[in-house]
């Protein structure tokens, strides 16, 4: 069974409209996008699935998915947090928040929390160089920016992000 | 005609057609650029940037419109600023090149440094040392010294199996595309691609199984460096230890060009053996590729279950003799009878045409061992010199009862070609196939109603005819030339000599008998039926057409082996002789056993399926006391007191084309002939077409049109013989990986190789309490065996397919009982 | 003065439709289909002297007289993949005066006779793309977007494709790639996407920006907009300040402003007791301009900062460098970016790029020897000329130009690792 058209039948429709008729492949990175809002990464079956929507191999599929960073193939955290290091945060201080952040919840830039809630990630320029330091939480389908921050402003949507993830696997 | 273009190339005027790619303007004219990721079979990317060279154009005055000139009158010449590709710039009339100065020296040393940052420098234990690109321009261009720190490189998997035919080394790559690009856009296979990016960009398949491709092993051809290898050869050895010998594949009626490239080894006791089989050019046949099977089949003529001495039967069992006793015995015994022979299509055209001598000669009879007919292909075949790679707009290309990508892949990807460069593709199947995505008109028929479908479009039998009929009927009409493919599927010889005739009849309605480049193609399921045809030998799908009485005399044909109820014609001989490599099923029948050599130990002919005759040479020394079949033959004849020719293969098929009109004034000499082909291959510089072979031994000839033949007036359609109640009707259809004796011995594709199932639609399945992947039992006219079950929406109701040379004792369509098998035990 | 561009900051509310309206919004477009010819929107264009915001400064309104009148359908793809270290400018625009944008998109639709556009944006841009998926249902509804707009034969529809991470998709081609689902690859030119585009298809593109700018312009006529920054770069142009200023930030000023002036006027000049040292005037694909005088003095346009400078504007993102800053840190930074981004497909800059990250972090890891100065310059330039596209050229800027006028830092990173900054 193709889990994404039964799961989403009305956005696999809505996706495919943008594009015409005979370009079905445009809509592998939507679908993408949709399968990894869902299970939090690409699995292989997904990649199965989207090919047979799109009709293109399972490869292209995965190709795709390994080309573009937002994507990802392996189970990580719930939420990737991810800090700009690129020049113009680090000339305001990207690095060392980065270092103490990772200091402070005790695992290094690449790491997963043991509660499997936030991996830390280092990412290049995410357009928010005025208000470094910066980072964007990645998960749940969506992607939300935090500018002009500090280890403890961090720290805290961090235990937000723990609160949020525990209130969703008590439900 | 295109137009043309002059330009300069190193102060060289040369003129060639417009739209010619600068690097191939310069190969035409005898200058190598080098490059990485161009290949002339494939569409340019301009990756590698190995082929910059220096580009200027003729100034134009923009107020006038007109060429500056320089004082003495010459265009003035702009050149560019940078360097430019010269794979992805198309030639324009007074560019002038310059592939050799000093800027262009430092850029190509510069990309080799930049290629070689990441390469590792394992030549001495790389499959492609020898024969790499790579290595060869590193030599010829490359920096004496490496800035780059050695323990800086990548260092990434070394041994990535991409299923278990081809194996990946990731450091080697050099992220050309040239595979991906191969099985995208050439065979549309899309099973490679790249992952990540920059400098992690990394060669990856997600198929299943892995690299899932029939023509898979070509990408080890055209890889420029060692990345890609194939199983078979990998580690095997090295490229100067080796002779090359040109051949032919044997596995299909393609007759696709091979090189197999052997040496003597400890390993295998000191004799020859075959380490691989590579594609040798012949833009006619196969251009520079080959499907798998050709390539990964050879292992059955070096297979150890080969015979290596006759046998005769003494108190019922068989004895090893010497040939002088095995020829003794049977002079004593065939004396003064007739021969009644079934010879097989692995033979070669002048064995066949010995066994055609000897039945003559003692009043008996030659028939073709095959399940397919094919009497109307010498008349309606194709001839001159025509070639399906010149098809493209304005002609028509109809494939009927056959799935071309199972039973001959070249010929797939030969059609497929031709549908893209614009000819109008008919397919005819009762289900789809690979080859309905390029079709322009798709008909549907249900099986047994081949020929009328046929009829139907020939007679625009508009009563008949359904609306994609109609309209392939008007395609035909408007098409310059007509080339027709057809097959088997679901068909046995009395249908397919209906199918065959109606063919042949559409083709003269449509007057398109003997233009040039059309004609009837017959899939046949070995390397030389059409060779039995052409020689008129007359089909035999077993023993049953065979008289009794006399000699029985079966070369290269193992009917007790196709179905174990044909032993029962062997009984009531006189005397029966087996000849061939193995000890078959009909060979423990015989009286007398005589093996021979294989094709790779001797040379000899083959006639394509497109009526070209092309040569084989040996690759391989003859076996001690072996004999070509031809040869054993002759003495066999001459041993009875008949003359035949069997000193050479040479003067045996000079001596067919001195009576045969089809094969008139050709000889060896002939098929050895060569020209210039383009692209160029091979040769001094390997990288333009990797490891394919160019060819120096021979392109081949075709046959002449023979005369034409008489229609059979009798019923062609596959008679319905009492129906058993709840029967189904099972129809034969081909795999590529078969499990055919001389495929068979090629392990390495057992995983590969299509199992004993029934294709049967959900439906059908249903009532019969059929479910996916179970047993099933199925009785044919009393003999029991099992296939699995594979439920598959495309087949047509009430039918069942079922596969040929995989176990199932038939070749034509039959009718039988088909239950589940609840009980392993019972059964 | 009030901004023409980032409007949101004279009237906050401008990201709802009726409050857009209401200042005026849509008008333009309105004018465009109901009293003009698709080619005086054109001409009209070209005559405002608008020079494309996305890096290259390349004329808008000639850019669209390319697409031939014989391939249909044609296309308008905005860029929205503002990825270029140091560039916020399409961000602050597209979250806070959507109308705009859209309207501009609208407009240039309509000059090159598009009945579909599609919004490129950069996959980090999640909330925005559902942002203004919300702004193209609102023109729906409000029969903005659709068929027959204004009761004329005008259809036209605006579609939104989201990237997931990748710099090069900024890249015209490479976009193009993307938004066909496949890698981000940069296409061979020619064909140029005026002729084989989207689909194969004559396709615009152009920046957010570049298209923010037309509304006005067509509202206020060609003379008007002339009027605004210089001759050979008129109107005004968002700089994007950051790095060691003090009050970095988007800036909406006429173009032909000098550095001086973003970076002391409105930048709020540099921390207490550092020294201006260096400016990066196209964010990580720059040169690195020695911060003398005559940088400081030299207006920012795409001529002057040419010719004074040697350095292309771009998207004008000014990275300021104070005296903290070693330059080979500063290499380091860019030199991985670029690996990180580099998509792989031609040799100079995959291998490049990958080599010269390798000499730079050796050079702060106080692994490097002094010949490792010259083997990267050599590598940088050894670069240039080669590259498919203008990634890898780009990846040199900062190299070269660190080598060539801060050559003492290297020194220092060789000597002492990375300590400084
Ligand atoms: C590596 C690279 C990255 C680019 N990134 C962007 C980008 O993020 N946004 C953008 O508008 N243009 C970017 N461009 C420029 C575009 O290719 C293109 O020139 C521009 O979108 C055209 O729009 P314009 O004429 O309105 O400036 C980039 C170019 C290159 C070579
Ligand atoms: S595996 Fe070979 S052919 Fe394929 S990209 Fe790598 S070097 Fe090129
Ligand atoms: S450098 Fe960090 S957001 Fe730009």
């Amino acid at each position: 069974m193709n889990t994404i058209l039964n799961d989403y039948a009305d956005e696999v429709q809505a996706i495919l409209a943008r594009y015409p008729q005979d370009q079905k492949r445009s809509a592998v990175m939507p679908l993408i996008h949709l399968v990894q809002a869902r299970d939090g990464y690409v699995t292989k079956q997904a990649m199965t699935e989207i090919a047979e929507i799109v009709g293109i191999s399972v490869t292209d599929v995965a190709s795709v998915v390994g080309f573009y960073t937002l994507y990802h193939e392996e189970k990580g955290g719930r939420y990737h947090l991810q800090v700009c290091t690129d020049l113009p945060c680090a000339l305001r201080g990207a690095d060392e928040f980065l270092a103490k952040l990772c200091e402070n919840i005790g695992i290094k830039v690449g790491e997963t929390t043991p509660d499997g809630v936030i991996t830390i990630e280092e990412v290049t320029c995410l357009a928010g160089c005025h208000h470094a330091p910066m980072f964007q939480v990645q998960g749940d389908g969506a992607i939300t920016y935090h500018e002009n921050q500090s280890v403890d402003s961090a720290l805290e949507i961090i235990a937000e992000l723990r609160r949020k993830a525990a209130a969703q696997e008590a439900e | 005609m295109s137009k043309m273009v002059t330009l300069s190339i190193d102060g060289r005027s040369v003129t060639v057609p417009e739209n010619t790619l600068v690097v191939d303007a310069a190969k035409m004219n005898g200058i190598d650029i080098p490059v990485f990721c161009y290949h002339p079979k494939m569409k340019p990317v301009g990756m590698c940037r190995m082929c910059l060279v220096e580009i200027g154009r003729p100034m134009i005055d923009r107020a006038t419109n007109q060429p500056v000139l320089e004082d003495n009158g010459s265009p003035k010449i702009q050149f560019s600023p940078k360097l430019e590709t010269s794979c992805t710039t198309p030639v324009s009339e007074g560019m002038v090149v310059l592939t050799r100065n000093d800027k262009v020296e430092a850029a190509r040393k510069e990309i080799i440094e930049f290629i070689l940052t990441s390469h590792p420098l394992d030549c001495p234990i790389c499959d492609k040392g020898g024969e790499c690109p790579l290595q060869n321009l590193t030599m010829r261009f490359g920096s004496k010294e490496g800035r780059f720190l050695f323990d800086e490189k990548m260092h990434l998997a070394k041994h990535v199996p991409l299923g278990e035919l081809i194996w990946l080394d990731r450091e080697r790559c050099i992220q050309c595309a040239r595979c991906v690009r191969f099985q995208h856009d050439v065979v549309d296979d899309p099973v490679l691609d790249f992952h990540n990016r920059g400098r992690s960009l990394e060669i990856m398949t997600f198929s299943e199984p892995g690299f899932g491709s029939y023509f898979s092993g070509n990408t080890t051809d055209i890889c420029p460096v060692g990345a890609l290898t194939t199983a078979d050869f990998r580690f095997g050895a090295r490229p100067w230890e080796m002779k090359p010998a040109a051949s032919l594949c044997a596995q299909c009626p393609v007759g696709c060009n091979l090189e197999y490239t052997v040496r003597r080894e400890a390993k295998s006791g000191g004799a020859t053996v075959i380490k691989r089989a590579l594609p040798r050019q012949n833009e006619s046949v196969n251009e520079i590729w080959i499907c798998d099977k050709g390539r990964f089949g050879y292992h059955y003529t070096q297979d150890p279950a080969r015979l290596g001495q006759p046998l005769v039967r003494r108190d019922g069992e068989l004895v090893p003799v010497t040939f002088e006793e095995a020829l003794k015995i049977i002079a004593e015994k065939a004396a003064h009878q007739p021969f009644q022979i079934l010879a097989g299509g692995k033979l070669s055209t002048e064995d066949l045409a010995a066994l055609r001598g000897l039945a003559q000669e003692s009043g008996g009879k030659a028939w073709l061992h095959t399940y397919m007919s094919g009497g109307f292909t010498p008349h309606y075949g194709l001839s001159a010199d025509a070639n399906l790679g010149a098809l493209g707009q304005g002609d028509a290309v109809l494939v009927a009862a056959s799935d071309l990508h199972e039973e001959a892949p070249i010929w797939w990807l030969r059609v497929k070609q031709a549908a893209e460069r614009g000819a109008a593709l008919i397919v005819m199947n009762p289900r789809p196939t690979r080859l309905k995505k390029y079709a322009r008109h798709v008909i549907r028929y249900a099986y047994g109603e081949e020929s009328l479908a046929v009829a139907a479009m020939a007679e625009e039998n508009l009563a008949l005819a359904g609306e994609e009929i109609r309209a392939a009927a008007e395609t035909l009409k408007s098409a310059r030339n007509l080339v027709i493919f057809y097959g088997s599927e679901g068909l046995g010889l009395t249908g397919s000599k209906g199918l065959e005739q109606a063919l042949a009849d559409l083709l003269e309605r449509g007057g398109f008998t003997g233009r040039e480049n059309s004609g009837l193609i017959g899939v046949w399921h070995a390397p030389n039926l059409q060779a039995g045809f052409e020689l008129g030998l007359p089909p035999a799908e077993g023993l049953a057409d065979l008289p009794a009485g006399g000699v029985l005399y079966l070369a290269a044909a193992d009917p007790a082996g196709d179905d174990p109820r044909q032993a029962a014609y062997f009984s009531g001989r006189e005397f029966v002789i087996v000849q061939d490599l193995f000890l078959t099923e009909s060979a423990k029948l015989a009286d007398v056993v005589l093996p021979v050599l294989a094709y790779t130990e001797r040379e000899g002919t083959f006639v394509s399926g497109e009526r070209r005759l092309q040569r084989y040479y040996p690759a391989l020394a003859a076996r001690p006391g072996l004999k070509a079949d031809f040869a054993l033959t002759a003495l066999i004849a001459k041993s009875l007191g008949y003359e035949l020719e069997g000193r050479a293969a040479s003067l045996a098929l000079e001596k067919l084309a001195a009576s045969q009109p089809a094969f008139e004034g050709l000889n060896y000499l002939k098929l050895a002939e060569v020209h210039e082909q383009w692209p160029q291959v091979g040769g001094s510089d390997l990288y333009y077409g990797g490891t394919s072979y160019a060819n120096r031994q021979g392109l081949g000839k075709h046959l002449s049109r023979a005369a034409k033949p008489e229609p059979d007036a009798a019923p062609l359609r596959e008679g319905i013989r009492d129906v058993p109640k709840n029967a189904l009707r099972l129809v034969p259809h081909t795999r590529l990986y078969d499990a055919g004796s001389t495929f068979a011995p090629s392990r390495l594709l057992d995983q590969r190789r299509a199992r004993r199932q029934l294709r049967i639609h959900p439906r059908s399945a249903e009532p019969l309490g059929l479910q996916q992947g179970s047993q099933a039992l199925i009785e044919l006219e009393g003999a029991p065996f099992t296939a699995e079950i594979v439920l598959d929406e495309t087949i047509p109701g009430g039918t069942a397919l079922y596969p040929r040379s995989l176990g199932v004792p038939m070749n034509a369509p039959f009718h039988a009982v088909v239950k589940p098998v609840f009980d392993k035990s019972a059964s | 003065m009030s901004h023409i561009l980032l409007r949101h900051r004279d009237i906050p509310d401008i990201k709802e439709l009726s409050v857009y309206r209401a200042n005026g919004g849509f008008k333009a477009f309105q004018k465009a289909v109901t009293t003009m010819q698709p080619g005086d929107v054109v001409n009209e264009v070209k005559a405002s002297g608008l020079r494309g915001r996305g890096g290259a400064g390349f004329p808008t309104g000639v850019k669209w007289s390319f697409l031939p009148g014989n391939l249909w359908p044609h296309y308008v793809v905005a860029n929205a993949d503002e990825s270029e270290p140091g560039t916020f400018k399409d961000r602050e625009i597209l979250e806070n005066n959507p109308y705009q944008f859209l309207e501009g998109l609208m407009i240039a639709a309509y000059a090159v006779g598009a009945q579909e556009a599609y919004v490129y944006l950069r996959g980090e841009f999640e909330s925005i793309y559902r942002q203004l998926n919300a702004c193209i249902a609102r023109l729906e509804e409000a029969h903005l977007l659709g068929d027959q707009l204004f009761g004329t034969d005008v259809r036209l529809r605006i579609y939104t494709h989201l990237g997931a991470g990748a710099y090069i998709c900024g890249e015209e081609t490479a976009l193009l790639e993307s938004l066909e689902g496949k890698l981000g690859q940069p296409r061979l030119r020619p064909p140029f996407p005026a002729v084989a585009g989207l689909f194969n298809k004559p396709t615009v593109i152009n920046n957010v920006e570049t298209l923010t700018n037309l509304p006005p312009i067509l509202e206020k006529g060609a003379d008007w907009y002339k009027s605004l920054g210089t001759e050979k770069s008129p109107g005004v142009k968002i700089f994007c300040l950051s790095g060691c200023v003090q009050k970095p930030g988007n800036y909406e000023l006429p173009l032909g402003t000098t550095f001086r002036e973003l970076i002391y006027t409105w930048g709020g000049g540099l921390a207490e007791g550092r020294r201006i040292k260096g400016i990066m005037a196209a964010g990580a694909s720059s040169n690195i301009i020695p911060a003398d005088d005559r940088a400081l003095d030299t207006p920012m346009d795409y001529e002057s900062v040419q010719q004074n400078l040697g350095a292309p504007l771009g998207s004008a993102s000014v990275i300021i460098l104070d005296d903290s800053v070693n330059m080979a840190w500063l290499v380091a930074k860019t030199t991985h970016f670029f690996k990180h981004e580099s998509c792989g497909k031609c040799t100079p800059c995959r291998e490049g790029t990958f080599w010269m990250a390798h000499i730079t972090e050796r050079m702060m890891g106080g692994k490097a020897s002094p010949e490792d100065i010259d083997l990267l310059k050599n590598v940088a330039l050894q670069m240039q000329g080669k590259c498919l596209c203008a990634l890898g050229e780009f990846s040199t800027m900062a190299v070269v130009s660190g080598i060539k006028h801060f050559r003492p830092d290297f020194e220092a990173a060789v000597r002492g690792g990375g300590k400084a900054k």
